[in-house]
């Protein structure tokens, strides 16, 4: 086995590894999404989901080795902080555009 | 895994490791937002997650593609600053509206 076969493989294997812990993360915050007590706590774990959504983009982009998973990743950057923004205002006033 | 793109050792080794570390800090920060019991110490947790997790997921990311294009990629560096000025933003805003909610709700 070469050495680029060998750092493939641990490349290959850290970016596995990496992606399962991203779907950790996002089954807590999902689940703290589904069952959070308070409208509050459904906030912050959809802002939460998002945000590992994102990660978990850019993995799947080192691992094809194509920059298109890199564009969707700022698309979601972008929306998600106006979501969740939205949806604080909501809680706040009761409406999002006054 | 055949499609992990052809890398330097010590490329793949960096990118391997930071990638690795935040995936890792950010299961963690979500562990957090999981287990802890109020509100207010909850809405700390995911910052974990948005600030070093991300951060080291961007930097596996423009090692990664850097050497793959054998020149500086920094667009990454948008994705960092947007998510490093929105997030307290975001906070903050969420646990102004929490704030101001009636006790029975909070």
């Amino acid at each position: 086995m070469t050495p680029t076969v060998l750092t493939s493989a641990v490349l290959a294997g850290a970016l596995a590894l990496a992606q399962i812990l991203l779907v950790l993360a996002m089954a807590c915050a999902a689940f703290r999404m589904l069952r959070g007590p308070r409208a509050q706590d459904r906030i912050l774990g959809l802002d939460t989901l998002y945000v590992n959504a994102m990660l978990m983009l850019l993995t799947f982009g080192i691992r094809t080795g194509s920059t298109v998973y890199f564009e969707a990743a700022l698309v979601i950057a972008l929306l998600g902080f106006v979501a969740t923004v939205a949806a604080a205002k909501f809680l706040l006033r009761g409406e999002v555009i006054e | 895994m055949t499609d992990v793109p052809e890398l330097p050792a010590w490329a793949a080794l960096l990118t391997a490791l930071f990638v690795l570390g935040g995936a890792s800090i950010t299961l963690i920060g979500c562990l957090g937002l999981l287990r802890l019991q109020t509100f207010y110490r909850r809405v700390h947790a995911p910052t974990l997650g948005t600030t070093l997790g991300t951060g080291g997921i961007l930097i596996g990311s423009m090692i990664c593609f850097s050497v793959l294009e054998t020149r500086p990629v920094l667009h990454e560096i948008l994705i960092a600053l947007f998510v490093t000025v929105t997030t307290p933003v975001t906070l903050i805003v969420l646990v102004r509206a929490t704030l101001n909610r009636p006790p029975s709700l909070q």
